[in-house]
């Protein structure tokens, strides 16, 4: 090695100076450089893709802020121009004027406390549930599962401990949305799960009926299903029986996405590997204590942004109630928007602009919150 | 029981698994089919007692309604039959329609996602993180009620040349009359389609051969394209274009799009292309990186590692949850009865309120629903097991 | 396949021949303590909710004196309301008890849709609504014209009737909901918004310009509007109609909500006396208690003051008694005797 290392003329011995990077490949130039300017082509498409979204972002602050309306008592206020020659924008006082019952729909107002209650110990146990720090999941998620509902039924509908009756066909706006979508995705978890567990079941009949299910339920669109729960489900039932209408969506949401939640939950389950269940069978558990004891911990654990997913989209069909004529969060801002009294193009474009807004902080927040858990949750398996 | 003890299981009778397999299935079907038989019972008594008659022989029946656009000749004095056939078709035009521009604009901000340029890869992710959070239905009625009821009445229509108007009635255009002579265009398109498959398949087989490329795509081009345009010239042009004409209320002649159509369309496509950019997006990334450099390596250009080595993969992972978001697009439509393009389920609507038939008509509505999922999924199984062959 | 196979368990399940027994609706209504009337979403003077969700229009005061008649208060009933699309299927699944929602008798809804019409409350056609500035003075003219209505209904076959009879085009653009035609109607989607008459006048008061719209003169269907109630039941079928006969018999004995205890006091006529109550056992017949009327009269008044608080020219829909007045007044509102 040392005869060959001879024949070399020069061998460096020290470090070369380290050199500074380029100037334009560092700092803000540098940056614009790399990421916005690197071809004539791109550079091109950046001022264009950038001009057009700075020119729509304006336009939007301009229409809501600018020249938003904010005070007013009908529509009048809306469509009188606050300055000579200056178009009227959003109309917040309509927004203000018709808040509460957006948020309650025609639930009465002496009542609406009863909705605020539920709201806090809902979203104090869903912050329990979803804080990976606070302990004893398990109690808060049977809180959650089976307690909630026994509460919500108690303080909303009422009828009990003293507390007014509230027929369903008051409710109305966020409150019913979240309503629909809590229950829908609450009473489809386990529905799911079974139906999970009997797609991979080694009996064929039962295997071969979950397949249908599932499949006929994935197959069919849900406002079909809404026509279905809203029109055919009371003709299912022996005669001088009834459902309440709200009940009846439910069932139908419920039933719907119980088969989306089957195929998250099998996805799950498929990802156990094999050897857990052979260890679990050879300690002697049967099937039942095998699955709820061994895979369906792991499986639901390995589901959960799946799950969160199917709820996001879940609270994102809920927008089709209004049209088998529930006055969710969008029917009622529609509605509102309709009233004789504040009717005028700038409201509707207020109203839907405020639904967007918070369907989108609520998905996109979710969302996040499930990436979130994907990734924390993935931590664990890596091997 | 007198058998030889040590032979004879010690699960007892009810513990044996075959037993108990066969016993839950006994029960599951007696379950089913007394749920079945209850719930059939009870339709049947009560639509007894509201006098209403099942079966499907309504459909014979005069409508008695109008439609709003029919694809096929309509008119109030056909059967519920053709009013069901006008809406499904209705909704075979928006889902085919969407379904394509929903594949172009996927596949366009899901390239765009994975651009080296902030903005364009930014922008893109804007689109897709504002128009997947935000409900169909919602973006559906902005479209329709405030993006397409802002634009002017008829009479001060958007207009280019006389030729294109775009006003809250909708977008007016020229329509295109054929001549018989047109069918030796067609002709030459169908000739030109034939050609072109085996002439791709002649070359491939050669390049496998001997490794001689020969310019497949740009002859396809010429045959598909160029043949019936030289075609098309060549026996005089035999087309003629009726043009729109504002007379009265409305436009006259030409060719109509709905605003109804417009909107529902516009909303399918985006809101189902922010999800196919992100199939196709992971579809990229799903294949590593590794691939691109031995593809370099072998001394392959960008353009043809991209179309030779990353997409023939890429779209293997890309397939099959594009299947399930054609059929999500498909399913949708039916949204289409909120802002009263008349769809299979409004017109289904519009039949069950004349009729009060809603057993018939919901079961028609799912199986029809069921039938077009069915078809969609076993035809991209199929184009799926196709592109598997690329593997090997 | 699938159909094939129900409709089989559809006919096996016939061939068994299980008969439904008929529920009492007016047992369950008692039981319940409030009456659930079916209503519109939202149209003057017949069904229209205000900012607190309290109800005013003529079909509205009919379920206040249906209640009224039942349990003594006006107050005692639930709205539910419904578009046209839901309307049927809610009487008939039970959701609602009684149907009053501007709802047109027909044959058909009378023998197949399991339903039957308990009277005319409101004697009605359809006609048309046009922007003045489109100088329109006949539906004749209306060839080539985009048309909003709403789906589900007799006003869409009637429209398709006439344009038919009268070799006209025309574009239906339809919707489930009413606020959603009114809406494509103001925006421009379509230049006629048709519907029956007194519903025209109601809507238009909605629009931000009313003074730009014009209802035309043609009528070109008969729609009488009444309260629907489940068929086979005829105890609930004949609460309705006498109730709906009693406020036309007190107008036309003179009996209004301010004088009716006077005239039970102090009338010597035997119809008044039978009507209120104060002879025979009319009441009972019907199911509820003798002095019905006197309710009934205190939860809303006689036919004509009902008539007159929502919809008579004192209101802002102005609209005349015309063929609404009494027999007695040349119109035709005409109830049998209680005797």
């Amino acid at each position: 090695m040392t005869q060959t290392r001879n024949n070399i003329a020069f061998v460096r011995t020290a470090d070369a100076p380290l050199l500074p990077a380029p100037r334009n490949m560092t700092g803000v130039v540098g940056w614009m450089r790399e990421n916005l300017f690197p071809t004539p082509l791109n550079a091109l498409a950046s001022v264009l893709i950038g001009g057009f979204l700075i020119w729509q972002i304006w336009g939007v602050i301009d229409w809501a802020l600018v020249r938003g309306v904010f005070f007013g008592e009908d529509r009048e206020a809306c469509i009188t121009p606050p300055r000579e020659g200056v178009q009227p924008g959003a109309c917040w006082a309509f927004i203000g004027a018709k808040f509460h019952q957006f948020i309650y729909g025609f639930y009465p107002f002496e009542e609406r406390w009863r909705v605020d209650v539920l709201a806090v110990v809902f979203a104090g146990l869903l912050a329990a549930l979803a804080v990976p720090r606070v302990p004893y999941k398990l109690y808060t998620g049977i809180t959650f599962v089976f307690g909630l509902p026994i509460l919500a039924e108690i303080l909303l509908y009422g009828g009990t401990f003293g507390l007014a009756a509230v027929d369903t066909n008051k409710w109305g706006g966020l409150l019913l949305t979240m309503v629909v979508a809590v229950s829908g995705i609450v009473l489809s978890l386990p529905l799911g799960v079974l139906l999970a567990l009997g797609r991979r079941s080694e009996m064929p009949i039962v295997r071969y009926f979950c397949i249908a299910f599932i499949e006929i339920w994935r197959g069919v669109p849900l406002i079909t299903v809404l026509f279905m729960a809203s029109i055919m489900l009371p003709l299912f039932l022996p005669q001088g029986m009834n459902t309440d209408k709200m009940l009846r969506i439910i069932i139908g949401v419920a039933l719907f996405s119980s088969a989306y939640m089957a195929e998250t939950v099998r996805g799950g389950l498929q990802a156990i590997p094999k050897g857990q269940y052979e260890a679990a069978k050879a300690l002697g558990l049967g099937y039942w204590r095998m699955t709820l004891l061994i895979i369906l911990p792991q499986a639901l654990k390995i589901v959960i942004p799946g799950i969160v997913n199917t709820f996001i989209s879940l609270f994102k069909d809920t927008t089709l109630v209004l049209v088998v004529g529930l006055f969710d969060f969008l029917g009622i801002i529609q509605a509102g928007a309709a009233d004789q009294k504040w009717v005028s193009a700038e409201t509707a474009r207020s109203g839907y602009f405020v639904a967007a807004l918070v369907y989108w902080a609520f998905c996109f927040s979710v969302s996040r919150y499930s990436i979130h858990m994907e990734r924390r949750l993935a931590t664990g398996h890596r091997r | 029981m007198t058998t030889v003890p040590g032979s004879q299981s010690r699960t007892s009778f009810w513990r044996h698994p075959t037993v108990r397999s066969v016993g839950v299935q006994l029960f599951m079907v007696i379950a089913v089919v007394w749920f079945v038989v209850f719930v059939t019972d009870n339709t049947i008594n009560n639509m007894k007692a509201r006098n209403l008659a099942p079966g499907f022989s309504f459909l014979n029946d005069t409508a008695g309604f109008d439609i709003l656009q029919a694809l096929i000749p309509y008119s109030r004095g056909s059967t519920y039959a053709t009013a069901f056939v006008v809406g499904l078709l209705n909704t075979l035009l928006v889902a085919v329609l969407g379904i394509i521009t929903a594949t172009i604009l996927g596949f366009l901000v899901g390239v765009m996602r994975l651009s080296r340029n902030w903005v364009i890869r930014s922008s893109a992710t804007l689109y897709v993180e504002f128009v997947r959070n935000v409900p169909l239905l919602l973006q559906m009625f902005i479209w329709y009620k405030t993006v397409l009821k802002a634009l002017p009445a008829p009479r001060d229509s958007l207009r280019y040349d006389d030729m294109f108007f775009l006003s809250n009635r909708g977008l007016m255009s020229p329509k295109p009359l054929f001549e018989p002579a047109a069918l030796w265009t067609l002709a030459a398109l169908t000739v030109g389609i034939i050609a072109t498959f085996f002439i791709t398949r002649w070359a491939r087989k050669r390049q496998e051969r001997t490794g001689e490329i020969f310019p497949a795509f740009l002859t396809s081009l010429g045959l598909i394209i160029a043949l019936p345009i030289v075609v098309f010239s060549a026996s005089g042009l035999p087309v003629r274009f009726e043009y729109p004409v504002l007379q009265g209320f409305n436009f006259v002649g030409g060719l109509a799009i709905i605003p109804e159509f417009m909107a529902l369309y516009l909303a399918l496509s985006i809101y189902t292309a922010a999800f196919i950019s992100e199939i196709v997006r992971a579809g990229v990334l799903a294949v590593s990186h590794g691939q691109t450099e031995a593809a370099h390596a072998l001394g392959l250009r960008h353009g043809p590692t991209l179309r030779l080595i990353i997409i023939p993969q890429a779209m293997r992972v890309i397939i099959p949850p594009l299947a399930s978001q054609y059929l999500n697009l498909t399913k949708n439509s039916s949204l289409a009865v909120a802002i009263g393009y008349p769809d299979f389920v409004y017109t289904g609507g519009t039949i069950l309120n004349q009729t009060g038939q809603a057993v018939t008509i919901v079961l028609i509505w799912m199986g029809v629903y069921l039938s077009l999922s069915l078809l969609t999924s076993s035809f991209m199984n199929w184009f799926n097991s196709r592109m598997k062959l690329v593997e090997r | 396949m699938k159909l094939k196979l129900l409709s089989a368990v559809i006919g096996t399940a016939l061939t068994m021949g299980v008969a439904g027994a008929s529920a009492a609706t007016l047992d369950d209504v008692k039981a319940r303590g409030t009456l659930k009337c079916g209503v519109s979403q939202g149209l003057i003077g017949f069904s229209n909710p205000d900012e607190q969700n309290n109800w005013t229009g003529l079909d509205v005061d009919f379920c206040r004196a249906v209640a009224a008649a039942i349990f003594g208060d006006g107050k005692k009933v639930e709205f539910v309301p419904l578009d046209a699309t839901q309307r049927f299927e809610a009487l008939k699944s039970g959701e609602v008890d009684v149907l009053s929602r501007n709802t047109t008798w027909t044959m058909s809804r009378d023998t197949t849709g399991g339903m039957t019409f308990a009277g005319v409350t409101y004697y009605d056609g359809q006609g048309f609504m046009v922007k003045k500035s489109l100088g329109v003075d006949s539906a004749l003219k209306l060839n080539g014209a985009s048309v909003c209505t709403q789906t589900g209904t007799t006003t869409e076959l009637n429209l398709a009737d006439y344009f038919r009879a009268n070799n006209m085009t025309y574009q239906v653009v339809a919707f489930q909901k009413n606020e959603e035609v009114l809406a494509a109607y103001n925006e421009g989607r379509c230049d006629v918004y048709t519907t029956d008459q007194s519903g025209l006048y109601a809507e238009r008061l909605k629009l931000p310009d009313v003074e730009n719209h014009v209802v035309l003169p043609e009528i070109i269907s008969k729609e009488p509007l009444g309260p629907v109630v489940r068929q086979n039941d005829t105890q609930w079928f004949n609460l309705v109609r006498w109730t709906y006969y009693a406020l036309l018999t007190a107008e036309e004995l003179g009996v209004t909500q301010a004088n009716s205890a006077e005239q039970l006091a102090s009338s010597t006529n035997p119809e008044v006396a039978r009507l209120l109550g104060k002879e025979g056992d009319f009441g009972k017949g019907l199911g509820v208690e003798n002095d019905w009327v006197m309710k009934i009269l205190a939860a809303t008044g006689n036919y004509g003051e009902i008539f007159d608080r929502n919809v008579g020219e004192a209101t802002k829909l102005g609209i005349k008694r015309g063929v609404n007045s009494l027999w007695k007044s040349g119109g035709l509102q005409y109830a049998p005797p209680i005797r």
